[in-house]
């Protein structure tokens, strides 16, 4: 057998997966409508492709890649498209996004359709193309367009690729009822993969919690290259950094991709989905999700049209509204809530969890950490996730990077152990927000500065040509001047000074044409006389002494502006005389 | 049905403050035990007197900081902080003695710094210290174990903390100061000659550290807390002890044996340094704290002026916690170890 690695870290939290495996994959059915919004994976929202009104049929791209990181979208019915606008989807922010809404005709019928005759003749990159066109983005979770995670980095030899067929999380049973029901077609899908790829070896890693799906896997897999390996249960072993180091020993470097230490990771459900792609022509429809809890009479997992309402879902397995507090799309551990059952569901919707509320009651208000490490013991990146509580409370951005918090994968361990209940995860996701906001900030300020000082160099280099060509100028007039004078005629710079001299003098004179009719100092000699007069008449009528005394003051005052005035004139004459 | 709006993860391990507190009470029960069996009730009614006087406390300081006691009470953090204080100290001390060490620990150690989870220092080390600095002579009166004289029974031992001025004291020197005083015997003879000492170490002494490793072993198999510090410690201080042993001379320090079953050894590595909030937080870093530690108590011991050393060691290793903290950090996932790979 081949040798597994282990991982710091980890939990094991209850599994609670065998509720959901009683019973085999049923089909949900065609809803009555379907609600499919444009960014249901990770990278630009696709672009729609139909207008409100118009009839599409079952397999039908209706939206078409927005960009290299993008995949196109497809009907997963027939119908006719009836708006295209937003809509509830499920988001952990809980808002609208755009979205394409169908109502379904009933009848189900595809377009025309047909896969590749033999893979094995087909270019990889071919194979690509299909594959981004038929919308395939990781069925895992994450949702990444599986056609570019596929293309590599340039440069880059895959050694190793690494089927996950993992499913840590309690609860979700998507993919081990894939496996165990749906093992060939597993293979169809990583054959084509390693068709593509070309890698040496193929590992395709199950936790040893799913015998059925081993037996299976172990029995389609027969006389190929493919290697079923399993480990023991322990979440998260089944994130791709931690799976990576369970069957390789190796460690994805910080910041870096798998494909730089020469691996590739791939989901089951995504392998079924290239299969279905690439050997039958069928794009991206539907997908595998667990509708689990103790919130629902008949937890089962359901194979299910993209852009299925979850209360249609939900209605199928028998939900008890009256005790269930909270709607979960994923697991119990990395899952977020919904706003309500009138989301649809989406590629990378694997589970939808209605819990009782004494199943997994509202948790409980936080005590004081205790700095106890249960978490760091937990934690599957190594990091010390009760300092970085600590530096994340007082918002010490510097620690928190020194303490690798983008490392973190939010795996949720750190706040399951946690002894004071503290959601350790929620407050690395907002420190990790606001770290990114600052980042985007200090780049903007940075371009501005950048700009702001490309602006300041142009202007200095201008002013420099400008001043060059000025000095240009004045050496080929004064060379001309000179020129003139040697030859005997009149000089044209002194004959300009002279033309701009005299229409000077033509000015002032036209504007001292028409003088004041008082001049200022004229009318304040008149104030004064009057004053002077109004207090000799004062003095001799024997007045209140204030009012002799305020007459006076006006005197004393008029006088200095007359002194004033007067030396202002003097002052003007002096310049014009000089002028 | 209205649905709540929470962030991952929405499931929880079993394991709570209050329980973790708890245990570690729970663990105390042995070492308690065979205090009570060699030395009387007087430890028994410590720890007791202890309690009633921390939960005031704790609840004054919650109730002054506009918190709500009842909440912050079922921690429990307050019940360890009295019950380890009152195992420290001596047997029959006053009931004044022991408030003035409570209202130390709790008040000032604990809430001046902002309560449980933000004291920089192990609050019963700093109750312990404060006492030890100021009341000496109370504070290095131990009694005599079971077999060396009466053992008074819990009226007499009520009576000593509740009445001291009418309660007649017998003590008697303990094994760590009749080795720390010896300077002209060899060890085998100070043992034949002085009565105090028992099979391993002193009597009483070798099997109350003994019930305590029990208890440490227990809350360690319970995952309580790791086994990093107080294996660091005591391998420390068994290493301190070989280096110094000087065959059994007159001026041995004593052998590792007779060390790691003196004095608080094994109180202090099972239930003193092993208290998280003081203490350095990463794996590598509880190896140098622990170790710290253990280097510490075979100093203070040997050459120093005290009964026994925990509590200082453990003190100043607090101190250094932050600075130890800050050259542990573990490597993280995909980061190169120093000139490796990752």
């Amino acid at each position: 057998m081949r040798r597994v690695f282990d991982f710091h870290g980890g939990i094991h939290p209850a599994e609670n997966k065998h509720q959901s495996l009683r019973n085999p994959i049923q089909s949900a059915g065609t809803p009555p409508q379907l609600v499919l919004p444009l960014s249901q994976h990770i990278g630009a929202p696709s672009r729609p492709l139909v207008q409100v009104g118009e009839q599409v049929l079952k397999g039908q791209m209706i939206a078409e890649a927005g960009g290299h990181v993008s995949v196109p979208l497809h009907a997963p019915s027939s119908g006719t498209v009836v708006a295209i606008e937003d809509r509830p989807i499920p988001h952990p922010s809980g808002l609208s996004a755009p979205c394409i809404v169908i109502d379904c005709d009933g009848r189900d019928d595809w377009i025309a359709h047909q896969g590749v005759a033999d893979f094995r003749d087909c270019e990889a990159t071919e194979l690509l193309e299909l594959i981004r066109a038929a919308g395939i983005a990781g069925m895992g979770g994450a949702g990444f367009p599986a056609a570019v995670k596929l293309a590599g980095k340039p440069g880059a030899t895959i050694r190793t690729l690494i089927i996950n067929g993992t499913e840590c999380e309690p609860y979700i049973t998507a993919d081990d009822i894939l496996m165990q029901e749906r093992a060939s077609e597993i293979l169809q899908g990583i054959a084509i993969l390693s068709h593509i790829l070309r890698p040496e070896e193929v590992l395709l890693g199950v936790e040893d919690n799913k015998p059925e799906a081993i037996v299976a896997l172990n029995k389609a897999a027969t006389g190929t290259n493919v290697a079923v390996v399993t480990f023991p249960t322990k979440y998260p072993s089944g994130g791709e950094k931690q799976l990576i180091e369970i069957l390789t020993g190796k460690q994805v470097p910080s910041g870096g991709l798998p494909a730089d230490i020469g691996i590739v990771c791939q989901n089951v459900g995504t392998a079924v989905a290239v299969a279905d792609a690439i050997l039958r022509g069928q794009p991206l429809i539907s997908r595998i999700t667990t509708v689990t809890g103790e919130a629902v009479a008949e937890p089962r997992n359901f194979e299910v049209l993209l852009g299925t309402p979850m209360q249609h879902l939900l209605d199928l397995a028998g939900f008890r509204p009256e005790q269930c507090e909270r709607l979960v799309m994923g697991g119990p551990m990395m899952g977020f809530t919904l706003a309500g059952p009138q989301v649809p569901v989406v590629k990378t919707s694997n589970c939808l969890l209605v819990p009782s509320t004494t199943e997994l009651p509202a948790p409980p208000p936080a005590q004081p950490c205790i700095r106890c490490g249960l978490c760091a013991e937990a934690c599957p990146a190594s990091l010390l996730p009760q300092q970085l509580y600590w530096f994340a409370r007082g918002k010490e951005t510097d620690k928190l990077e020194q303490h690798n918090l983008f490392d973190c994968i939010e795996c949720g361990a750190c706040s399951w152990v946690c002894p004071s209940y503290i959601p350790l995860v929620q407050y690395y996701r907002a420190s990790k927000a606001d770290i990114l906001q600052q980042r985007r900030d200090h780049e903007k300020s940075e371009q501005a500065r950048l700009r702001f000082e490309a602006r300041q160099a142009r202007i200095a280099r201008e002013e420099e040509e400008r001043e060059a060509k000025r000095a240009a100028r004045k050496q080929a007039a004064e060379k001309k001047a000179a020129l003139a004078a040697a030859e005997g005629g009149e000089d044209p710079i002194q004959a300009a000074i002279e033309r701009a001299r005299a229409k000077k003098a033509a000015q002032q004179a036209g504007g001292e044409a028409d003088p004041p009719a008082v001049s200022p100092l004229e009318s304040l000699r008149q104030k004064l006389a009057k004053s002077e007069q109004r207090l000799a008449q004062g003095r001799e009528a024997g007045e209140d002494a204030k009012i002799i005394t305020a007459l006076e003051a006006s005197v004393k005052r008029l006088q200095g502006k007359i002194a004033e005035a007067e030396a202002a004139a003097a002052d003007t004459v002096e310049t014009e005389a000089r002028e | 049905m209205t649905l709540i709006r929470v962030s991952s993860p929405h499931a929880h391990g079993s394991v709570s403050t209050g329980s973790v507190m708890r245990q570690v009470l729970l663990a105390t029960v042995p070492g308690i035990a065979v205090l009570t069996w060699f030395f009387g009730f007087g430890t028994l009614v410590n720890v007791l007197w202890a309690c009633l006087v921390g939960v005031a406390c704790e609840t004054l300081a919650l109730t002054l900081r506009g918190h709500s006691p009842a909440f912050y009470l079922k921690d429990c953090s307050v019940l360890v902080t009295s019950v380890l204080l009152g195992i420290a100290l001596p047997p029959y001390a006053p009931w004044w003695l022991i408030a003035i060490g409570v209202t130390s620990a709790v008040l000032m150690a604990k809430h001046l710094y902002g309560g449980l989870g933000y004291n920089p220092f192990n609050p019963a080390m700093v109750g312990y210290v404060v006492l030890l600095i100021s009341f000496p002579m109370q504070m290095t009166a131990w009694a005599p174990p079971r077999g060396l004289a009466d053992v008074p029974d819990l009226w007499q031992a009520l009576q000593a903390c509740f009445q001291p001025a009418s309660y007649d004291a017998v003590t008697m020197a303990t094994p760590l100061d009749v080795l720390r005083q010896n300077d002209s015997l060899l060890l085998e003879d100070l043992w034949q000659e002085t009565a105090q000492f028992g099979r391993w170490a002193g009597i009483g002494w070798e099997w109350a550290n003994l019930a305590f490793l029990a208890g440490g072993a227990w809350l360690l198999y319970r995952r309580i807390f790791t086994w990093h510090a107080p294996v660091a410690m005591l391998a420390a201080l068994a290493l301190m002890a070989a280096l110094f042993h000087d065959g059994g001379s007159s001026a041995s320090g004593g052998s590792p044996l007779f060390h790691l079953l003196s004095g608080a050894t094994m109180f202090g590595a099972f239930f003193i340094i092993t208290d998280p909030v003081s203490s350095a937080v990463s794996v590598r870093g509880r190896l140098v704290f622990g170790a710290l530690i253990g280097v510490l108590v075979y100093l203070i011991r040997v050459w120093g002026n005290y009964p026994d050393a925990v509590a200082f060691a453990v003190l100043i290793a607090n101190f250094a916690a932050p600075f130890i903290d800050h050259y542990t950090q573990p490597r993280t996932y995909g980061h190169r170890k120093a000139g490796g790979e990752p």
